[in-house]
């Protein structure tokens, strides 16, 4: 996983509410077997319309999606995040997330920063007047500056943690082997189970 | 001493915590995990990329769903390229696979509880949102993202954080013509599509309890569709008459321990929900969708409501639709009968009985996509085929089809249905396509009707 400790860009402002991982990536581009060149499918339907504010030239090469609450709805694809990742995007920063969506984020080092509605509305307008703003995300702080924002955010210790460090869950878990060796061993025997193929 | 008094998902959580510590998510053991052709690729490169095998193939099982053809014809070779790299995952990894032309083969919330593997008190993970499918029967089952298949995949466990608990419970007979399907649809706009977000949600009551256990596994499905972490129901006669039986299910002696230990997971008498929510099933109606996620639901007497923010300002524009339309007078070019949601047994049993002596309205495209290859085989011992074909549907074989539209089965732009599937997001079953969410009863009397109709409708 790619290590998140602060990062400074520009942003897009995508004032939507529950936009869903179908918009974020539509289903037709799930059928490739690799992990990346999702990028240029991003919001495929949505850029489909010149006016949609990723078609916006003052916003090119910008890598922080301001949005709407409960981003990432819908279907568990983690391809939505790897298409987000792809394009470029580095943190969201929305009022609330999906679970999955928000979970899927902390697995590949895209930061989800979640902000009370007020400030959400206020650097949406901010970066929607001047596209040049740039916000500073700091994981390490838990504080997210600029576009006239000064504002700590939530994140529980152990998932900054992994972030900060860019460490592979598996890895972590690994280091618990025994207790799963242990856990299999007092499994019921009844419990269902396939033989191999 | 007593025990302090749990809620059924609670029991399910704690029984399978290999690693508590504080700070950090639980480590929560799987008992089956459920793989499809979709988010599995990347998650078995990463395993070879490291050089790890999968920890317990025996409690893995593949099927390929989401891009299946359901009909003969040209295949994609993108997405037949997908399915080869599921075969020859499974192959390498030593993990049961149903593919296509298998008997077994089907979409992977069906086919988990038709092979009896789906028990009560499991954890039960699979890369697919729908997975709180399962729930119906009493696990606590988790949609996953890709990393987390690979983690599972190696480990057999998954880090989570304790989710809060929600109870739904709904009181009172379902009216007739009202089922499992408008019961969630309900659900969900009352609560809204992010009503559930951090919860397991439980539903409870009578009209929960009076479900079968196809309508149960509709309710659950959709949970997701509210945000919700998981959906579980009780146990209860209805679940193990169910399961009895089944190729994986208990026999014998473990069969008697399984209904000793599964009678033992209801929430007890007096535990608490962190929220809580009523419902009187007697004020239930057939539901449809207007908009674009499925929490824009009214009943099917009601008309498009006037937009009450902006997100339904552009549903309303996406959709075609002007408020005060009358549900009735919404006219779809194609029903689909199918998905995750309602494509068992039972739900082609009561659209084919509305279809009995029925055809389908001229111009209509209709088709019914069974949920898993021994579906359509009941279904064609029970004549179900013949009623449906008779009428004018086309009867296609076990996947996923137009719930998702990964496979030729589409809508075209502009194109309006009616879908017994799970959503209604903008270019979901097709590009430009408009998706309206019903029953399976409501789907066929639609289809009949040509607009949207309850089968009383049809007089």
């Amino acid at each position: 996983m790619r290590a998140f400790t602060v990062h400074t860009g520009r942003a897009v402002p995508l004032d939507r509410s529950d936009v869903d991982t179908d918009q974020i990536i539509p289903a037709e581009y799930l059928k490739r077997i690799e992990r990346t060149g999702f990028g240029p499918f991003l919001f495929d339907s949505w850029r489909q319309d010149p006016a949609f504010v990723l078609n916006d030239a003052r916003y090119q090469g910008a890598t922080i999606l301001v949005t709407g609450p409960n981003f990432g709805s819908g279907s568990s694809r983690e391809h939505a995040v790897w298409a987000l990742e792809d394009h470029g995007f580095r943190a969201i920063l929305a009022p609330s997330f999906a679970d999955i969506f928000r979970n899927n984020c902390t697995k590949v080092g895209l930061l989800p920063v979640r902000l009370p509605e007020p400030t959400m509305r206020a650097l949406l307008s901010a970066v929607s007047d001047d596209p040049s703003l740039e916000i500073t995300v700091d994981l390490q702080a838990k504080r997210v500056v600029g576009a006239g924002v000064d504002e700590a955010f939530e994140m529980d210790d152990f998932t900054r943690w992994r972030l900060l460090e860019g460490l592979d869950d598996i890895g972590l878990t690994l280091r618990h082997a025994a207790a799963i060796d242990a856990f299999e061993q007092a499994r019921p025997a009844r419990l269902p189970s396939l033989p191999r193929p | 001493m007593t025990a302090e008094p749990r809620t059924l998902a609670e029991k399910v959580w704690e029984r399978h915590v290999v690693h508590r510590a504080e700070g950090e998510p639980d480590l929560l053991y799987v008992d089956l995990h459920l793989v499809h052709e979709v988010t599995s690729p990347q998650a078995f490169d990463g395993l070879r990329l490291e050089g790890r095998p999968v920890r317990r193939p025996d409690l893995t099982v593949a099927t390929m769903d989401h891009n299946v053809p359901t009909a003969p014809g040209a295949q994609d070779p993108v997405s037949v390229r997908q399915m080869e790299a599921m075969a020859r995952n499974a192959e390498e990894f030593g993990v049961t696979l149903f593919p296509t032309g298998h008997i077994g083969q089907g979409i992977v919330h069906v086919i988990g509880p038709q092979m009896g593997l789906t028990q009560p008190g499991l954890v039960i993970a699979c890369g697919d949102s729908h997975t709180s499918t399962h729930g119906a029967f009493g696990a606590l089952a988790f949609g996953i993202g890709t990393s987390e298949v690979e983690h599972v995949l190696a480990t057999q466990t998954l880090p989570q954080r304790r989710p809060g608990t929600m109870a739904i419970t709904v009181e009172g007979d379902l009216p007739a013509g009202v089922s499992a399907k408008d019961v969630i649809l309900a659900i969900i706009a009352r609560i809204g599509t992010d009503g559930g977000v951090g919860h397991v949600l439980e539903y409870r009551g009578s009209a929960i309890r009076s479900l079968s256990m196809e309508g149960r596994m509709t309710v659950c499905n959709m949970s997701i569709e509210a945000g919700a972490r998981a959906g579980v129901i009780a146990p209860d006669d209805t679940t193990f008459a169910w399961l009895e039986g089944r190729p994986n299910a208990p026999t014998g002696a473990d069969w008697e321990a399984a209904l000793l230990d599964w009678r033992s997971l209801p929430t007890d008498e007096g535990a608490t929900f962190d929220r809580e929510v009523m419902i009187d099933a007697a004020t239930l109606r057939p539901h449809v969708s207007w908009g674009t996620n499925p929490g824009q639901t009214v009943s099917i007497d009601d008309v498009v409501p006037e937009p009450a923010d902006e997100a339904a300002e552009r549903a309303l524009v996406y959709m075609d639709l002007r408020p005060g339309t009358a549900i009735r007078d919404i006219r779809p070019d194609t029903v689909f009968i199918g998905s995750c949601t309602n494509s068992r047994i039972t739900d082609l049993r009561e659209a084919a009985e509305i279809l009995r002596v029925r055809t389908v309205v001229p111009g209509l495209r209709a088709m019914v996509v069974p949920g898993s290859m021994l579906v359509k085989a009941q279904a064609e011992e029970e004549g179900l085929d013949q009623v449906f074909t008779a009428a004018g549907f086309e009867w296609r074989d076990a996947g996923c089809s137009m719930c998702l539209g990964m496979n030729p089965d589409q809508l075209a732009p502009g194109e309006r249905s009616a879908s017994t599937s799970n959503r209604n997001f903008e270019g979901r079953q097709g590009k430009g396509g408009r998706t309206h969410l019903v029953s399976p009863v409501v789907a066929a009397a639609t289809a009949v009707a040509g607009h949207f109709a309850t089968p009383e409708d049809l007089g």
